[in-house]
């Protein structure tokens, strides 16, 4: 396959489609991922070409899914479940937190479950009530489980699959107002390892790190920092557990500021741990505290408001400025 | 025969039918649907399973009760729900149990020794399920259901059901409690399970109890009878005739091996014991509920049978009491025997491929402790 522009959603189909051709024991498994496609057509045209066996339309039912997807793995298959939105995946906690997470710890090591469980989460697109949520923080807090977020179609592509061949369950947070979002995939190059942070533009005076949707917001936000002579460099973060503190920290040491940027409300979310982190190892490198911008202390607000709620341009502009002032 | 159970006070609905085929009395009686022809030797071995497995059971209680277990969930009562049912699997057949199937456990030839880890403390789980094709206990109320239907999914996709080759067609047994049946997870089971035909034999003991709380707190109709919602057969069969219990498990696999999808197979027993030894039911039911099941014993009913038929006689009986024996001090000594687990062990296994966070705090852990070290011996020296 040739280099080529395409979508973070079409990446993720492509993914999932060479980790079914390479493996057999690969199956997809959520609702509406068959016949429709998914809901986001993910999954489009996969039932079509690998059978019902191996796309299957389950039962309305998200603990059910990840349940079921366990005793699959038990069997020796490689389930890939899709949880349709963010905001319904707490059917499922039980069995993603006590089950799926722990079972590999609890036989002490006899049994793996290679589970993916897919997870379109953010906001941005309009939606009504528990469709724009961003629970990452929950499973990054849960050991036994890895969670990753792609930020643009190569990764997407690259990161399904290296997910897929996890023999740890992963958890892989796809940026739903990204899908649509055109980037250069090139299905040849060599890829990242999974949990590898990726300086994603290269500046001098202040890191800002991101992951997921805010990727794009971070590097937008950078260009009219670098208009206004301000150099941020962006590290995209990519996995949230494990997290890459090294490149993380790297990069702090060059710029001696950081600001944490996610969607998910601050307190308590992946920015309150990388900023104890990092300044547990720079606390001499800092010319100011750690930063964060992110959602508020609410539960996710009507999407009439949810321009003002998530963090964009000017916020994380606000926050670097914050920053260079101390 | 069928016999029908008076209904209970308080609005109870009426009893439904129960297929029993050895009676509390010990006298073999028919079934129209389910029957069953045991040698000697095969009612002889299942009055040892009975005998040992509650041996064992009572072992484990005595050594909870002498600090050796931090907590035990008794099996009495329900031996012959469990090894009636487990002694009708195939080896190819995958369990899942829950944490009080000792009994079947057992008939998956898993050393009872190996179950205490998980009640010592001195692990979650200590045996190899792949070597038994029987599952981790399962602790949170219902949810290995799922992992049953998912695992008898695979099973389907496997092709591993419906050839007609008893080697090879596989089935899958869930149990469950008569509280797991209010659970979402378990009704989630029955729906992916119907809907996919899967090979699976949801196998609930309802002893009665879940804790403190009686049949009437989960349910308004005969628990069986919730198959039919959906769209699989369901039956009661009394769970404390280890005969009709086989039959009944042992129809109910066939017919998942042969494609023909789940079973709803509803032992109705009694937890004779508490919940598990940090209960007290005394706080919450009547010791005469406990005497009347007294007279329904599984293991009385088949010694009654076997005396009776002259299928045995005193000679054996006390075989089996001496091996009861042996095994209990097995038991017993392995137990004291268990050694505790290294502390740095904790941080084995959490991921299968390297995670820096556990690594990074393992490293700092061993540092820690090995800090400790001279001041131990200081101390150590000092009394």
């Amino acid at each position: 396959m040739s280099p080529r522009t395409t979508t973070i959603a079409k990446a993720v189909n492509e993914g999932l489609r060479r980790a079914m051709e390479d493996d057999p024991k690969v199956l997809v498994m959520g609702e509406d991922v068959g016949r429709l496609g998914g809901v986001f057509r993910v999954t489009d045209g996969l039932q079509k070409d690998f059978g019902e066996d191996r796309v299957i339309d389950t039962p309305l039912a998200e603990s059910g899914i990840i349940g079921t997807a366990i005793g699959l793995a038990l069997r020796g298959y490689r389930p890939v479940c899709e949880i349709q939105f963010d905001g319904f995946i707490y059917p499922a906690y039980d069995q993603i937190v006590s089950q799926l997470a722990k079972m590999g710890y609890r036989s002490g090591g006899k049994l793996s479950l290679p589970v993916v469980v897919r997870v379109p989460y953010g906001g941005g697109i309009g939606a009504v009530e528990h469709h724009s949520e961003s629970p990452e923080a929950y499973f990054a807090h849960t050991a036994g489980l890895r969670v990753v977020t792609c930020s643009n179609p190569a990764d997407a592509y690259f990161m399904t699959q290296q997910a897929i061949r996890s023999d740890d369950p992963v958890m892989v947070f796809e940026p739903k107002r990204r899908y649509w979002d055109k980037g250069e995939l090139d299905p040849a190059a060599e890829p990242l390892p999974l949990h590898a942070a990726r300086v994603a533009r290269p500046g001098t005076d202040v890191t800002v790190a991101a992951y997921g949707p805010m990727v794009r917001t971070v590097l937008e936000a950078a260009t009219a920092a670098g208009a206004e002579g301000r150099s941020l460099e962006v590290v995209d973060l990519r996995s949230l557990s494990p997290l890459d503190l090294d490149t993380l920290v790297a990069s702090v040491e060059r710029t001696r500021r950081l600001v944490v940027v996610h969607e998910a409300p601050t307190f308590l979310g992946l920015g309150a741990e990388i900023a104890a982190r990092v300044t547990e190892r720079c606390f001499y490198h800092l010319e100011a505290p750690v930063l964060r911008v992110g959602g508020f202390h609410l539960p996710y607000p009507a999407s009439r408001l949810e321009e003002e709620y998530l963090p964009d341009l000017d916020r994380v502009l606000d926050a670097v400025d914050r920053a260079l002032a101390f | 025969m069928t016999v029908p159970v008076v209904g209970g006070p308080g609005g109870r609905p009426p009893q439904p039918p129960l297929v029993q085929l050895l009676t509390p009395e010990g006298e073999r009686v028919e079934h129209p649907d389910y029957s069953i022809d045991v040698t000697p030797d095969e009612l002889r071995a299942f009055y040892r399973d009975l005998v040992l497995v509650r041996r064992v059971d009572a072992e484990a209680t005595a050594l909870q009760r002498q600090g050796e277990l931090g907590l035990w969930a008794s099996l009495l009562g329900q031996e012959a729900a469990q090894v009636g049912s487990a002694r009708a699997l195939a080896p190819q057949d995958y369990v899942f149990p829950t944490y009080r199937e000792h009994g079947v456990a057992w008939c998956r030839d898993v050393d009872p020794v190996t179950l205490l880890g998980l009640y010592r403390g001195v692990n979650l789980g200590g045996w190899d399920p792949a070597e038994h094709n029987f599952h981790l206990y399962t602790i949170v109320i219902g949810s290995q259901t799922l992992h049953a239907t998912g695992y008898a999914m695979g099973v389907q996709r496997d092709g591993a059901v419906g050839t007609g080759d008893p080697a090879r067609d596989t089935a899958v047994i869930a149990y469950f409690g008569d509280g797991a049946t209010s659970q979402g997870d378990v009704n989630e089971a029955f729906v992916f399970a119907s809907v996919n035909n899967a090979p699976v034999v949801f196998f609930c003991q309802n002893n009665q109890w879940a804790i403190s709380e009686p049949n009437e707190r989960q349910t308004r109709v005969p628990l069986y009878q919730r198959a039919a919602g959906f769209g699989f057969p369901g039956l009661r069969v009394d769970g404390n005739d280890v005969l009709a219990v086989h039959a009944v498990t042992k129809a109910a696999l066939d017919r998942a091996r042969r494609g023909e999808g789940p079973t709803f197979v509803e032992a109705f027993t009694y937890r004779m014991g508490a919940h598990t030894t940090s209960d007290d039911p005394t706080r919450y039911r009547i010791e005469a509920e406990v005497e009347e099941w007294k007279l329904k014993d599984p293991i009385a009913r088949v010694k009654a049978l076997l005396a009776r038929t002259g299928q045995a006689g005193e000679e054996f009986f006390a075989e089996v009491e001496v091996e009861a024996d042996r095994l209990a001090e097995h038991v017993r000594s392995a137990c004291l025997a268990m050694p505790d687990p290294e502390p740095v062990s904790m941080f084995d296994h959490a991921y299968r491929d390297p995670h820096p966070l556990v690594d990074e705090e393992r490293a700092w852990f061993e540092e820690y402790h090995a800090g400790f070290e001279p001041a131990a011996a200081a101390g150590e020296v000092q009394r």
